[in-house]
């Protein structure tokens, strides 16, 4: 009885070795590629590596990788949030909005007012794509459009200025914390508990079955609606809150915030090696995808190659990314499959 | 030539959901009329017409693409990108033919390169197109920073402002009529129609049968990709300008005239017909609201959720059958358990 016991369970824990191993090259690709990046940008330009513009860089690329939290949950479940931008825009423009009616409202209530808004648009999405089950792709092509519409309706081409924002809430975008930006903090301690929470909680595991095949996660006794539902609302609260920080780092926001992220988030999520037909792929990551995103767009613009090239290095970077991920898994399945066999 | 049972599906889904079609046109119409006169003026059905001639052309190709279960995201790039080439070219003095020639030929390699990622390498369609998306219009911006070109030969940008003389139909929706009775043919009246559809309906099942998948595919990405450079073209001549950011966000009303004309987003399923309705349902919407002073923003709002009662609609039906099966078995349940509570009372 003990050795039928220990042998699959060796079996799991070789087969896990090597995805471990494989997601840890994968991610190691991603650092590889930002030093890549940041070395040929400093030689170039030292003021790079200048600790005010690092800030800056860390503070921009944690919004995206908030945003990627989210997204890499959905995406991990085998489908997609496209209204992530247009969700993070809605809830920047209700901040402001809040602080235009009551300056003196307090910090944590305006990030409930974000989050629970988010949580709302989430939380619609979720509803139609697991009660009706349509694809989340044209769901949330649709609340993309719809949530943009009601935020450019609800402002009318109107702006909030960093002027009617209190003191005390510009500084979580500009503010540091033993010289780390306080919204990088955030950041990076929601990566660190998402990480944590995939790998080890149950509703996390489950996530990757649903991903790598719905229909056996369904008959394993996986509420598949309930935890896709779950990964929905989860991205959405993450959207909104991430508006809130947009609106301290921006300063200003019109009912333009936002616009894009979606494409931007996607892009770095899979960069991030995060598979696009779900069942694979880490929040840190997806997170780091993000800031190698982020940083060659800040790079291009210190080594004076006109910023209009950072949209094509994010499409082109992207297609790369699914590229060489279908390259390596064609290489490497065969291999798994062969030692698999061995074992056995 | 469709068998019967063929004939039979076609004449079928033309029963239903092509005549909701038409009801929501004459709702559209009825609607727009009674928001304002002006409405229902010839000169405005050619400026409905004017608007949305591109988006219409572009559906129809993307509608096969979507019968077969792809999908195809990069569209209304390929149209920035093709007028961003066809303007930056004859800015550095080509004429404008040969421009024009270019820009197809952008089409015809960017309808390839997604293509090619789908088929030989086996990537997802979606996450393919999204990066084209950024890719296309990346490499419009590049081109084109931030200026905007004009100055192309009065005889071709007139066709923004008159249509086609002696009638009240502009040039793109002639090309549109043209493209859809093409695309309608192949699709329901020709053996490659027959192939799309199979594809669509198993993509497997269709391979051991003989069909050519990754070729079929393959030609319908450059379609897309071509036609999308010709709907470029016919924009920034409609409009006498290019900018890299032109038609930023079409796909969403391509899209959605593809899932409200009946193609479905699982394949397999849809007539061109039905597009041609969605497309007149979806511009005469557009054109009344617009009439109506309503902002294009406010008008997405409109447009997206027609985007999603569209995929909503077809599965109501379903989703009524299984919440009805659902509360019958819950109820058998909570007989039965009454039936067991009696016995047990009486023991």
């Amino acid at each position: 009885m003990t050795t039928t016991a220990v042998e699959p369970d060796e079996v799991e824990g070789g087969g896990a070795g090597i995805a471990e191993l494989l997601f840890r090259f994968r991610e190691l690709g991603i650092v590889l590629a930002l030093i890549l990046v940041v070395v040929p940008t400093t030689i170039d330009n030292y003021r790079f590596i200048e600790t005010t513009s690092v800030q800056q860089l860390l503070s921009g690329a944690s919004i995206i990788a908030l945003l990627a939290i989210g997204e890499t949950l959905v995406i991990i479940t085998r489908n997609v949030d496209l209204s992530l931008g247009s969700v993070l825009g809605l809830s920047a423009y209700l901040t402001g909005e809040i602080y235009v009616h009551y300056p003196h409202a307090s910090i944590w209530l305006v990030m409930l007012a974000g989050t629970g808004l988010g949580l709302v648009c989430g939380v619609v999405n979720g509803a139609v794509v697991t009660l009706v089950r349509v694809p989340s792709l044209v769901v949330t092509l649709g609340t993309l459009y719809i949530i943009r519409g009601i935020d450019a309706t609800w402002s009318g081409g109107n702006q909030v200025n960093s002027y009617s924002l209190p003191n005390s809430f510009n500084v979580i975008g500009y503010g540091t914390f033993l010289g780390v930006p306080y919204v990088a903090l955030i950041s990076i301690v929601a990566v660190v508990i998402a990480s944590y929470a995939m790998r080890t909680f149950r509703p996390g595991r489950d996530l990757y079955a649903i991903g790598s095949n719905p229909f056996a996660a369904t008959l394993a006794g996986i509420p598949v609606a309930r935890r896709v539902f779950t990964a929905f609302a989860l991205s959405g609260a993450i959207a909104g809150l991430a508006g809130v920080f947009w609106l301290s780092y921006f300063g200003s926001v019109d009912s333009t915030a936002g616009t894009g992220y979606e494409f931007q988030v996607v892009a770095a999520v899979v960069v991030g090696g995060v598979a696009i037909f779900g069942g694979s792929g880490s929040v840190y990551g997806a997170a780091l995808g993000a800031l190698l995103l982020y940083t060659i767009n800040s790079a291009l613009v210190i080594v004076n190659i006109a910023s209009s090239w950072s949209l094509a290095f994010q499409g082109g970077l992207l297609i790369v990314a699914i590229t060489f991920d279908r390259l390596v898994l064609v290489k490497v399945a065969p291999a798994l499959r062969g030692r698999r066999r061995a074992r056995a | 030539m469709p068998d019967a049972a063929a004939r039979r599906e076609l004449a079928r889904s033309l029963v239903r959901w092509e005549s909701a079609l038409l009801l929501l046109l004459i709702g559209t119409v009825v609607l727009g009329s009674s928001l304002t006169t002006e409405f229902l003026k010839p000169v405005n059905f050619f400026y409905i017409g004017l608007n949305f001639g591109e988006i219409a052309i572009m559906a129809l190709p993307v509608a096969l693409i979507v019968v077969t279960g792809e999908i195809d995201l990069s569209i209304a790039s390929m149209l920035g990108l093709s007028g961003t080439v066809m303007a930056s070219l004859f800015a550095h003095g080509w004429s404008i033919w040969p421009a024009m020639g270019a820009a197809l030929l952008v089409g015809l390699a960017g309808g390839t390169l997604n293509g090619v990622l789908v088929t030989r390498f086996g990537l997802p369609s979606l996450a393919v197109t999204i990066g084209t998306l950024t890719l296309f219009r990346g490499i419009a911006q590049i081109i084109l920073p931030n200026n905007t070109i004009g100055g192309f030969p009065e005889s071709l940008t007139k066709i923004g402002i008159v249509p086609i003389p002696g009638t009240q139909v502009p040039y793109s929706m002639a090309f549109f009529a043209a493209l859809a009775a093409i695309t309608a043919v192949v699709l329901h009246w020709t053996p490659l129609g027959r192939s799309i559809f199979a594809i669509g309906a198993s993509s497997e099942a269709a391979f051991f049968a003989g069909i050519r998948v990754k070729r079929i595919k393959l030609l319908l990405f450059v379609a897309a990709g071509l036609i999308s450079a010709l709907a470029g073209i016919l924009f920034t001549l409609r409009f006498a300008a290019a900018r890299y950011d032109s038609g930023t966000g079409l796909e969403l009303d391509v899209v959605t005239v593809v899932l409200l004309g009946g193609i479905s987003i699982f394949g397999g399923k849809g007539t061109i017909f039905g597009v041609v309705l969605a497309a007149a349902v979806l511009a005469s919407l557009q054109g009344a609201l617009t009439l109506d002073l309503i902002s294009p923003d406010e008008q997405h709002i409109v447009t997206g959720v027609l985007l999603i009662a569209s995929v909503i609609v077809p599965s109501a039906s379903e989703l009524y059958g299984r919440a009805s099966s659902r509360l019958n078995s819950e109820l058998a349940r909570r007989r039965r358990r009454g039936v067991l509570a009696a016995e047990s009372g009486e023991s």
